[in-house]
């Protein structure tokens, strides 16, 4: 009995290990969390568009709901509901020499905080967390600002973003302009 | 030195080129806000929106607020957004329900959903004074006149002037080919609407919607980014959903838009062809031509797929386009600056999938997150910055001027990048502020 149950054990450890290669824990998993979530704002701050979409899983969905009622994005109305092949026609609309009204100077910042673990198990994370993003474009500035929830998988390559989710505070206002980068 | 025009209008418009201040002049705005506006025929909103008795949505006609309210008797009514007490808004929100009665949140008059007065509270206090609840002066104002075709209201803050169905004329083809693509023959609203202004005059926006000649140089950089990721797509044996194929489109070569027509009627309505590509053979479209056949019969359903509409535009207010059932609807905030309002329909009895593809539309082209319209609305811009110098006085609509066929009041196009449209809408304009 007593082996069965270490062998069990073993048998657990072994397959935990093996798809979790840096398994974090309490204070370490809030901390890498928080770390994976800067470093997203960072790659949108610094314009890194393949770097953003790099921390989504193949299967990976970045979403904005047009209401805060959504439950998801699929077969509703959304600001945006994009895969990976949606974000790389982003991306490449984005770098194309004729995006026009790319032309103007803009640049954001983004403020992530308020960051909690919702849940964790296996490999799947779910965090959320708060936004602030200011963005200068043509001369004037904008506001945005809400809250995130971010759907973590634990892979070899680190944590990734299975779903996205971003709820505007200020999503069902009138804009002045558009969102042509993720938020 | 520029030509200064004040407000002289004759000399604002001519057959080929219009002066510049008509875009610019916040006098000629006050004057199309009387003359155009307050007169013509503007689209509220849908029946769906207002489902049950006493749903309510706020909405701007000209200048004024107002109120679209469904009534005990099931009829939509259009009011005034405004209590005749002191003149308070009586819902600042967009939208809900009125529960028992209008109630004003200041001294609570209270109203039934046509508006009239229900009561007044301590009216003691009018004993013996000129008011009497009864009065037309105690109860909320309607829209001289309230008319809707398929679904679709519309009401005019004038008391003269033609029929809905006469304003429409041919351009009601907008809401027949929204609707008829339903195998149910009508549609109910997406309950989304996504607004976006634009830091330009109106009729900047108007003009663009059948402008041929901008897509392949505006959205270029979209159009290429969407088709080189639907060809990986492919070459990885896939298949791009149709949605891809609505964006790569705008890349269409600037050659290939003169295919096209459009066909002005009279008050600036105007249609501009150009099959979007909505039949392919996959499973979805063959199994909603099944259910449209059982609907109509194979004639029929024949006669509703050619229709070859790719925008209709409803001067001065509405863009609609009926193969993908969304509209833009155009609110004049000020002469710099509009309000467009834009909503998704759903036609009733098709297939979930056929619903699908039209709002992958509706999220790509139409949502505050647009590839598309982001560089209209920097081109708008561009635009009235440029109107408000003095580098020139003229806006220039020469493309195929003198040439436009026209037969029973019916302009056509002899190319589809022709700038009729444009001379067309300018027409009407003309017309409205009582130039001719």
């Amino acid at each position: 009995m007593a082996k069965k149950r270490k062998s069990l054990a073993k048998k657990s450890r072994a397959v935990k290990s093996k798809a979790s290669p840096r398994k974090a824990n309490g204070h370490d998993l809030q901390r890498e969390v928080e770390q994976f979530l800067y470093r997203q704002a960072e790659c949108l701050d610094g314009k890194r568009w393949q770097d953003f979409i790099d921390l989504f899983a193949a299967d990976g969905t970045y979403w904005m709901p047009a209401s805060p009622e959504q439950t998801t994005g699929d077969g509703v109305p959304s600001i945006f509901w994009e895969d990976r092949n949606l974000m790389s026609v982003r991306l490449r609309r984005l770098g194309h020499p004729r995006a026009w009204s790319q032309k103007t100077a803009w640049g954001t910042n983004h403020v992530v905080g308020n960051v909690t673990i919702e849940k964790e198990s296996g490999n799947a994370i779910v965090a959320r967390s708060r936004f602030h993003m200011m963005e200068f474009r043509n001369d004037s500035t904008r506001h945005f600002a809400g809250s995130y929830i971010h759907h973590l998988t634990r892979t070899r390559e680190g944590l990734r973003i299975k779903l996205q989710r971003v709820d505007m505070v200020n999503a069902g206002g009138p804009y002045e302009y558009v969102l042509q980068a993720w938020v | 030195m520029g030509v200064d025009i004040g407000l002289d209008l004759r000399k604002a418009v001519e057959p080929d080129r219009v002066h510049r201040g008509v875009y610019t002049d916040p006098g000629i705005f006050e004057l199309e806000m009387d003359r155009i506006f307050n007169k013509v025929w503007t689209y509220v909103g849908h029946e769906s929106q207002v489902k049950n008795v006493g749903d309510y949505w706020t909405v701007q006609i000209g200048r004024q607020p107002m109120l679209m309210v469904r009534h005990s008797d099931k009829s939509v009514r259009v009011l005034y957004n405004r209590c005749p007490h002191r003149g308070a808004m009586l819902y600042g929100d967009r939208s809900g329900n009125v529960g028992k009665g209008i109630i004003c949140s200041y001294h609570s008059w209270q109203f039934d959903t046509d508006g009239k007065c229900k009561a007044i509270p301590l009216d003691k206090g009018y004993a013996g004074t000129r008011l009497s609840i009864d009065s037309p002066d105690c109860s909320m104002k309607s829209a001289p006149r309230v008319a809707s075709y398929r679904g679709f209201v519309f009401a005019s803050l004038s008391a003269e002037g033609p029929s809905l169905l006469d304003w429409l004329g041919p351009a009601k083809v907008a809401f027949d080919d929204i609707c008829d693509r339903a195998p149910e023959g009508e549609v109910e609203v997406v309950p989304t609407c996504f607004r976006v202004i634009q830091n330009s005059n109106w009729k900047i926006f108007l003009e663009n919607q059948l402008d041929a000649l901008h897509p392949s140089v505006t959205h270029e950089s979209t159009g290429r980014a969407a088709g080189d990721i639907e060809e990986q797509l492919k070459k990885k044996g896939g298949e791009a959903p149709l949605s891809y194929h609505f964006l790569s489109a705008f890349a269409t070569p600037i050659t290939k838009w003169d295919v096209f027509q459009t066909i002005g009627y009279r008050h600036g309505h105007c249609i501009l062809t150009g099959y979007m590509g909505l039949r392919p053979r996959d499973p979805d479209t063959l199994a909603y031509e099944k259910v449209m056949e059982k609907a109509y019969g194979k004639q029929r359903m024949e006669e509703i797929f050619g229709v070859n509409i790719h925008h209709v535009l409803l001067y001065p207010g509405l863009s609609v386009q009926s193969p993908l059932q969304q509209l833009r609807a155009v609110r004049p905030l000020a002469v710099d600056k509009t309000l467009t309002e834009i909503w998704h329909f759903r036609l009733k009895g098709a297939p979930e999938a056929i619903y699908r593809r039209a709002l992958g539309y509706y999220n790509l082209v139409n949502s505050p997150s647009t590839m598309v319209n982001a560089d209209d609305l920097w081109n708008f811009w561009k635009c009235h910055q440029g109107l408000a110098s003095d580098g020139g006085d003229w806006v220039s609509f020469h493309r195929n001027a003198g040439q436009d066929p026209e037969e029973n009041g019916v302009v056509t196009s002899v190319i589809g990048t022709s700038e009729q449209p444009m001379r067309n809408q300018f027409r009407a304009w003309a017309e409205y502020m009582g130039v001719n």
